[in-house]
């Protein structure tokens, strides 16, 4: 067996441009975990552990061809929904909130599945009916998109909810919804604003009312925002440097290694270093839409630009939350904070976008 | 549709994609634009302000904690109190080697299995960064000598703290509860009800009884320090303090030192005695035997202390006064007598002749009276005196159970009374509606029977008991029972008079008859007169005994058959002086066998130390003297 061969069975189907770019990311959660944690290499450890899990399944399911794909979307979906609805009725309480599922050998977060679910699904379902797209199409997706959103919604899980909903969003207007409904659904969401207020927790309500005052709450949720805002200010256009941080190494920064690990990284390498940091993410999101374009099916197209726009809102959703222009929402960054099941979800994604990219290629050759 | 058209629409379609696309790509660029615009602000434009912020914050926000509201009886004796000390905390997520590191401090300051089982208990319960208490109380010298060798231990501090304390340990121990570390669901809960912040220093919070009933006015409002350091860390100097308010200080309607006599009262017996002032619901003395040290909970129990509680038979935990659910017996009897009266079931003057049994018409079950042979001729006031079951199987037939219910539940039974202490049981007053419901059977005329003399389906709690014993001492007039006289610091809340619930109404001919009844049963003659030899103040009374296991028909209960924990309880309800009563009260002897022998000495001893200051002699002595008659 020649050694082409053997590339070409179990490598081509990486796309070492994206790659790069999700190294180079990752590079930049291990040195800044490094730092957040105050030194301690059992962070850095235990992030390379999640990193090795995420990139199996990458591997996995970037060599899998694309018709697999599409043959798992409805089970998936169904079983991320059933095992919703599982948690609606059994789940495990942890911290106020109902989002475990106890499979008896490990508790499982039904939510993390779906975020790969739901677009999956949504796209399976548009290239099923994609020679007769009508009003009717573009309703049931929307309910597809709705079911597991409202379940996400009441655990309650703000954070994984929205990113769901963005998810199932962007296929809806990548499938070329119309920007008449759009617009409608712009107008109908400022009407039910007050609705969904009430459906609201408490303790949401309190941390989007601490967006416009943050400092009414200093010893609660609004200290959150107001050190994340101080570390980012105070690190000025080169930083503190590494590993210097006040506001990190004084622990006045709440959630330092997970969903405020922005801020330490603001903090120690400045507006410098958060223009690097943006261009990574710009470059991989670039890269991401380049696969899009290429994609040779209706299916391919609208997964790869639901993942990469997601891919997105994650990381805008944490900058602007740590910045201080979004509300407190529990959504963290990307590739670089530390976490075993978002890395696992982000890596699976990229995963489908390799296989996009790759399959295809193959197709054409 | 024909292939070309599908081409055709396919192009199209995938124009409308690309042009979709590059709107997204124009939306990812606007809010990259967005962001770049935003660091910049805040790390170009505003960096000095942020920097000034960060260089001369380093301001550390320590919350101080608030003093825990005091608690003291009615009379300022101090049953929940605050002192200082010194405690060696650990602090696990910064800590490798947890095992090894506690194995060192070992080596300094002596720690106990003990400490070490409840340090591993609150380990499982802990929040997270929360330090944790290895050694509560140390001494000088062990605070000395650790503080010497300190730099050896990162993650251990020393922490002075207030302690909680209980003086008067096991004797107020169910009512007063405790307080306890909060655990991650008490946490999740002040969360929720956005009380987190102001419990950020604060460890402890009530977990059962007045601790936790009125956790809010005790706990206080946590004040915060800004606190400046330098770059290591240290405190450089205070910037701003906004003091805490203390928690209020609580006065009880408990009379500390009737609650040590009732307490010691009890001897050995297991049981409750709640004592209540009629005139306005203050309680007076609330007993659950066995108690147990509450001190133990405040830094979390160990594990085997925690076993040896809650495995114990008697089980020292439950609070009998509050949930503690038993047949009110005999003690039913002057209840049931009103409730005749009212329904004019009964006159004063009408009798009956007791064969010592009643059978319902066209039935042979014999119904028994406790006294083989009867008690003869019985009127109303007889029936109380000698507790006559066979005028009750009688009356409480001729009444029916809905009519029963109707009134008897004026006086709270089958219903919380509304205590300001949380986990209220609520008895059990039966009704044909409530068989139905709770077992979709219809009402049996036997039912009836043994509900006249409150056993069946009857169950109340002492509590309960006491409550109905002080609505008859004040002639119907009922005031909610409550163990808070007074929430202090409070000067515009003034405290209003406790208002009267409602009233009865009973007449006066009906009172004075039940009550010169009651009088009777302390006097020759009575079932309670032993207990009461020599009483110096008029008391009115009723035995009760509630039996524990049923006796088959035609089967004699002998006390020496049947195990201890199946004996019957004794019961006693009284109140004094008869003519104005200071005092009402409810006791409980579990399985004490007979109310005039067991519960009424209780009761005398309490009432003794109340109207007179009398302390009561050695308990064996009484009951060799209270040659108690039956009930």
């Amino acid at each position: 067996m020649n050694l082409r061969l053997i590339k070409q069975r179990f490598m081509l189907h990486l796309d070492p441009i994206l790659l790069s770019g999700l190294g180079a990311l990752l590079l930049v959660s291990l040195l800044t975990l490094y730092s957040a944690s105050g030194g301690n290499e059992m962070r850095v450890f235990g992030q390379l552990g999640n990193i090795a899990i995420g990139f199996v399944a990458l591997w996995i399911v970037a060599n899998m061809p694309l018709h697999w794909l599409m043959r798992i979307a409805v089970p998936i979906y169904v079983l991320g929904m059933l095992m919703l609805i599982g948690v609606a009725l059994f789940g495990e309480i942890s911290h106020g909130a109902r989002r475990w599922l106890n499979l008896g050998f490990m508790n499982f977060q039904p939510s993390e599945l779906m975020k790969i679910a739901v677009p999956l699904m949504m796209a399976w379902y548009f290239e099923k009916h994609e020679a007769t797209l009508t009003m009717k199409n573009y309703v049931i997706a929307t309910l597809l998109l709705l079911m597991p959103v409202a379940l996400i919604l009441r655990q309650p899980d703000l954070g994984t909810s929205i990113l769901i909903a963005a998810s199932g969003f962007y296929v809806l207007f990548l499938a070329g919804l119309s920007w008449r409904i759009i617009g409608g659904l712009l107008v109908g969401a400022a009407a039910s604003a007050p609705f969904l207020w009430n459906m609201l927790h408490d303790y949401q309500r309190h941390r989007i009312l601490m967006l416009f005052d943050p400092s009414q709450d200093a010893l609660g949720k609004g200290y959150h925002t107001i050190q994340g805002m101080i570390a980012v200010g105070s690190g000025g256009l080169l930083g503190k440097g590494y590993m210097q941080g006040t506001q990190t190494h004084l622990e006045f920064l709440p959630e330092r290694t997970t969903d405020f690990i922005f801020a330490v990284w603001s903090e120690e390498f400045g507006f410098v270093g958060n223009l690097f940091l943006l261009g990574l993410f710009a470059f991989v999101i670039g890269r991401g839409f380049m696969i899009t374009a290429a994609a040779s099916t209706y299916f391919t197209r609208l997964m790869a630009g639901s993942i990469t726009l997601t891919f997105f809102t994650y990381a805008f959703v944490n900058m602007g939350m740590v910045s201080g222009i979004l509300p407190v929402v529990g959504v963290p960054l990307p590739l670089v904070s530390y976490g075993g099941t978002s890395m696992l979800t982000l890596l699976l994604g990229f995963g489908v976008l390799m296989s996009i990219h790759t399959h295809q290629r193959l197709v054409k050759t | 549709m024909t292939p070309h058209v599908e081409l055709k629409n396919h192009q199209r379609e995938r124009y409308l994609f690309s042009l979709r696309l590059i709107f997204c790509l124009g939306f990812v660029a606007v809010l990259l634009a967005i962001l770049v615009a935003r660091t910049f602000y805040l790390q170009v434009w505003k960096h000095e302000y942020f920097d000034t912020m960060a260089e001369s914050n380093r301001i550390f926000v320590v919350p101080i904690v608030p003093n825990r509201g005091v608690i003291t009886d009615r009379h300022g004796e101090v049953l929940a109190r605050n002192y200082a000390g010194y405690t060696l905390e650990l602090t696990p997520e910064k800590i490798p080697d947890l095992n090894a590191t506690i194995e060192e401090i070992g080596k300094l300051v002596e720690i106990k299995p003990k400490d070490l089982r409840r340090f591993r208990k609150l380990m499982s319960e802990r929040r997270s960064l929360q330090t944790l208490p290895v050694k509560t109380r140390l001494t000088d010298e062990e605070l000395a000598r650790f503080a010497a060798q300190r730099y050896r231990f990162p993650g251990v501090e020393i922490k002075a703290r207030l302690f909680r304390e209980y003086p008067l340990s096991d004797t107020t121990s169910h009512l007063l509860g405790y307080i306890g570390r909060i655990n991650q669901l008490e946490l999740d809960d002040l969360e929720k009800k956005n009380l987190a912040g102001n419990y950020m220093g604060s460890d402890y919070i009530g977990k059962t009884g007045i601790e936790e009933r009125y956790e809010k006015e005790m706990h206080g409002v946590t004040g915060f320090e800004q606190i400046e350091v330098d770059a290591g860390g240290r405190a450089v100097r205070m910037l701003s303090r906004t003091p805490p308010q203390s928690g209020k200080d609580l006065q009880l309607t408990l009379d500390a030192g009737l609650q040590k006599v009732a307490e010691e009262a009890f001897g050995d017996y297991r049981g409750a005695l709640v004592a209540i002032d009629p005139a306005n619901g203050e309680i007076l003395s609330f007993v659950s035997k066995p108690g147990y040290d509450p001190n133990l909970f405040i830094d979390g129990i160990d594990t085997e202390s925690w076993d040896a509680l809650n495995n114990s038979p008697d089980v020292p935990l439950n609070n009998r006064a509050l949930r503690g659910q038993y047949p009110p017996g005999s003690t039913i009897k002057p209840f049931m007598a009103l409730t005749g009266l009212h329904f004019d079931a009964r006159s004063p003057a009408f009798s009956i002749s007791d064969p010592g049994y009643y059978m319902l018409p066209g039935s042979s079950h014999q119904y028994r009276d406790w006294k083989t042979g009867g008690h003869g001729k019985v009127d109303l006031f007889k029936s109380i005196v000698v507790s006559c079951d066979t005028y009750y199987y009688g009356l409480a037939t001729e009444l029916g159970i809905d009519r029963m219910h109707e009134y008897l539940e004026q006086f709270g039974f089958g219903k919380q009374t509304g205590i300001d202490l949380k986990g209220e049981t609520s008895g059990l007053l039966p009704s044909t509606e409530w068989k139905r419901k709770r077992y979709e059977q219809i009402w049996y005329p036997g039912d009836t029977v043994s509900a006249g003399i409150g056993q069946g389906y009857n169950l109340v709690t002492p509590l309960q008991l006491a409550f109905a014993t002080a609505i008859l001492a004040n002639d119907g007039v009922a005031y909610k029972p409550h163990l808070v006289k007074e929430i202090q610091h409070a000067p515009d809340e003034k405290q209003a008079q406790p208002e009267p619930l409602y009233d009865l109404h009973i007449p006066a001919e009906h009172l004075a008859l039940v009550k010169g009844a009651m009088a009777a049963v302390v006097k020759p003659g009575g079932t309670a007169v032993g207990a009461f030899w020599g009483v110096q103040y008029p008391v009115a009374g009723k035995t009760g005994t509630a039996q524990v296991i049923g006796m088959k028909q035609g089967e004699k209960y002998d006390e020496g058959k049947v195990s201890e924990y199946n004996r019957d309880h004794a019961w006693f309800i009284a109140f004094a002086p008869a003519d104005k009563p200071r005092i009402a009260l409810a006791v409980l002897a579990e399985n004490g066998g007979h109310g005039g022998s067991t519960a009424a000495p209780i009761a005398r001893k309490v009432l003794d130390y109340y109207l007179l200051g009398k302390k009561p002699k050695p308990l064996q002595k009484v009951i060799e003297q209270a040659g108690a008659e039956d009930d």
